[in-house]
């Protein structure tokens, strides 16, 4: 070590430093995160009655799917049908189940593919998206004319409600393609079985509720580590007591939106179950598989859910089971709603990005899904309903769905949606969310369950790095 | 050989230090620059703030409820998972007592036992403790209930007052078995004849443990302290996994929050902001661990 002061640790690790430095120089400029954006050509084609949106026959499609409940089949056949139309075109299908990892980095860059199905856990924050001026408004395909609905416009072709949950500030950027009906589950068998009856106003579906415990089964359960599913019965509850205009106050932001009367009222129903302890004992702590998994072993007899409930639990459904979906009790006669007034919304969100290479193509690959055909063939093959109007009709559809499309029909011009969770995810995901969770577990009251969802919403108002948007 | 000695350090070198920069040191170094933007993660679009992150994050709530969880989790969790550590590794190669230096019987079995989690990865630790946890179907209440203490059975996971601890708790054991190991080889190079001369002075197992094998070991401790710490200040994977920082936020961390700010809502600017807060927390940490731990150095001689 008598030669140490020629090189030591010191001057290597110094030289070192040096080095890096002189290295992470260009590489900030060159491969930073942020940087990257060109904004390329739109390929355009000639508009005419069998071409309405201008798509570049031989411009080459990108779809990325999301593999998720529904498979990929599904979108391979629509991109069959927009081949029918369109031979020349090349198109690239993948599909993927973390869309966000994967497309990310291609907005960022401002090489998006030409269409997306943006769902999953891993999904884009919808919000943020449109804030952020990256995706294509879809109002010119809602106007051109259906792909095989003659004299009709693509939106005629709708049900009521589709459009709205991708409307932001009178744009519409976001085509849900899925009908989710959500409401009560129960399984028809087991209610023919010993006689009971669905309840159609909150008094006696607390009755039934005695009853059921009385027969030695839970009423109710819940997905315990993702309480929010209770907070959709309570807020139908109460926008079926008070009017549609509960929903407005609380997408709005309005103050106080979720201490109004009907809220009260809602609130104080609900914690009725808490109070006589209707719920299945440990539903805290249950994540949705697993409560969802009690629910279909008979454990407890009602399950807050959408109708994604049934493929979810395909797995371990026991045979005839026959789930049904109902609304939510009537608080008493003098609601605005009627009993049969069910919440129905349209998901599973797909999108033409603002900077596609391909925007025409997209908007016409999804006025192919909107076709009768594309949507009849949806149906018949993942078993889930779609917003274009009838397009279920005259396919077998499984018990729990077709107890949906009874229910959607019942409900008819009554039904009715809330969107903030879209427009702002976190108050739903985390601060609802935290709110059920205390307030179905019974560690708070109706009055305090009520102040954390107040406090919640004010917490996003109030926080200006959230855009805010407003319905009507 | 004086001549040639820089071009050729230079070619072993550049290379790993070429390396090194574009893909850790570049990273970090765009972290600091994105936590003073607004940036949302989606475009190229983007503001600079200057230390408005910061100021923002000060005044969160959220964030102090996470800081506060992993504060708690770096005293924690080097205690209690050293202490095991030292317990069982002194047991399974000095603990026979009886002026004999071995481990107790069976010892051989119970290292590949406690080692075992170390083999499984975090995300498997934390779906299986999950249906450990499940409070229905769950062993853990389960076994409660069938030796008659269903009073102590609890929702575990569903429960704030319980979720943090129950989630320490899977930490401790996913970690401990390492500890263990790396204990157990400090141990094994311990003079025996220490042992032999402590056995002789008539101490007992807690004396020997206490008095002879900790100190002995210290420089082993003070290593697994660091790593520990940096952990704790993590714990970002099992809790994403089990709880999601839930419920109603009683189990949520730093890492969590910004999983969260980045991934959920798309606030890339505050997600590196607290990014930022975090390496700096990290670092702290390490010095202020390697200070406090500093000893002085025991030779064999």
């Amino acid at each position: 070590m008598s030669s140490a002061h020629d090189l030591t640790r010191r001057t290597v690790l110094g030289t070192a430093a040096t080095v890096a430095t002189v290295a992470v120089a260009p590489a900030l400029l060159a491969g930073c995160a942020v940087g990257g954006d060109d904004n390329p050509d739109q390929a355009q084609g000639q508009k005419d009655t069998k071409n309405p949106l201008g798509v570049k026959d031989d411009a080459p499609l990108e779809v990325v799917i999301f593999n998720g409940g529904f498979g990929e089949e599904y979108a391979k056949a629509h991109e069959a049908m927009y081949k029918e139309n369109f031979p020349k075109a090349t198109i690239t299908h993948s599909a993927v189940v973390e869309i966000g990892k994967t497309l990310q980095p291609r907005f960022i860059d401002g090489t998006p593919p030409d269409v997306v199905n943006n769902s999953g856990a891993n999904s884009i924050d919808p919000g943020s998206l449109v804030s952020q001026g990256q995706l294509a408004d879809l109002t010119e395909l809602l106007n051109a004319p259906s792909l095989d609905t003659p004299g009709k416009t693509v939106r005629q072709t709708l049900l009521p409600g589709a459009v709205e949950t991708g409307s932001f500030d009178s744009k519409v950027f976001i085509l849900n393609y899925a009908y989710t009906v959500y409401g009560i589950w129960h399984s028809s068998k087991l209610f023919k079985d010993k006689g009971w009856e669905y309840a159609k106003t909150w008094d006696e579906h607390i009755a039934l509720c005695k009853t059921i415990k009385a027969a030695g089964i839970a009423p109710w359960t819940y997905q315990g580590l993702h309480p929010r599913y209770m907070s959709w019965p309570v807020i139908s509850t109460a926008i079926k007591f008070a009017g549609p205009q509960v929903a407005l106050d609380i997408d709005n932001l309005q103050p106080n939106a979720w201490k109004s009367e009907g809220m009260k009222m809602a609130a104080d129903a609900w914690h009725q179950i808490v109070k006589d302890k209707y719920i299945l004992d440990g539903s805290p702590g249950l994540d949705h598989k697993q409560s969802q998994t009690e629910w279909c072993n008979g454990k407890a007899v009602f399950i807050s859910c959408g109708s994604w409930l049934e493929n979810e639990q395909k797995a371990v459904t026991p045979a005839g089971f026959d789930m049904a979906v109902a609304p939510t009790p009537s608080l008493g006669k003098s609601d605005k709603l009627p009993f049969e007034a069910v919440r129905g919304t349209a998901g599973e969100p797909f999108v033409v990005p603002a900077k596609a290479k391909n925007q025409r193509g997209g908007m016409e690959y999804l006025r192919t899904m909107l076709s009768m055909k594309g949507a009849k063939d949806f149906t018949g093959k993942v078993s889930s309903l779609t917003i274009v109007a009838g397009s279920a009709d005259s396919i077998s559809l499984p018990p729990g769905l077709s107890s949906a499309v009874k229910v959607l029909k019942a409900s008819g011009d009554k039904g009715f949606n809330w969107v903030y969770p879209v427009y702002y995810r976190k108050l739903e995901r985390n601060l609802i969310d935290a709110a059920c969770g205390e307030f179905f577990s019974g560690r708070i009251g109706p009055a305090e369950f009520l102040d954390k969802c107040q406090k919640g919403a004010d917490e996003i108002a109030a926080d200006p790095s959230f855009k805010k948007y407003k319905r009507t | 050989m004086r001549h040639g000695k820089y071009p050729l350090l230079a070619a072993f070198l550049l290379p790993a230090i070429g390396l090194y920069a574009t893909l850790v040191i570049s990273p970090y170094a765009q972290a600091f620059f994105i936590a003073m933007t607004d940036w949302q993660g989606l475009s190229s679009n983007f503001n600079f703030v200057g230390f408005d992150n910061f100021r923002y994050l000060l005044k969160d709530s959220y964030m102090w409820n996470a800081l506060w969880h992993n504060i708690l989790l770096m005293v924690l969790l080097p205690v209690l998972t050293i202490a095991l550590g030292l317990f069982l590794a002194s047991m399974l190669n000095v603990g026979d007592g009886r002026g004999r230096v071995r481990g107790v019987r069976g010892s051989a079995v119970f290292k590949i036992v406690f080692f075992a989690p170390q083999v499984l990865s975090i995300a498997i630790i934390g779906v299986l403790w999950k249906e450990v946890y499940n409070p229905r179907s769950g062993i853990l209440n389960g076994g409660l209930r069938a030796i008659g203490l269903d009073g102590l059975a609890k929702t575990w996971l569903g429960d704030p007052a319980v979720a943090f601890w129950a989630v320490l708790a899977v930490m401790v054991w996913a970690n401990a078995g390492f500890y263990v190991v790396l204990f157990g080889a400090a141990m094994q190079s311990i003079p025996r004849d220490i042992y032999e001369a402590a056995a002789l002075d008539g101490t007992g197992r807690w004396t020997t443990l206490w008095r002879v094998t900790l100190p002995l070991v210290w420089d082993t401790v003070q290593v697994a302290w660091v790593y520990l710490a940096i952990i704790a200040l993590d714990g970002f994977a099992l809790v994403q996994v089990m709880t999601r920082g839930g419920p109603n936020f009683s189990t949520d961390v730093v890492g969590q929050r910004m999983y969260d700010v980045a991934f959920t809502e798309f606030k890339f600017g505050l997600g590196s902001a607290i990014g930022v807060v975090m390496f700096f927390l990290t670092l702290s940490v390490t010095v202020l661990a390697l200070r406090l731990t500093r000893r002085e150095r025991i030779e064999f001689s």
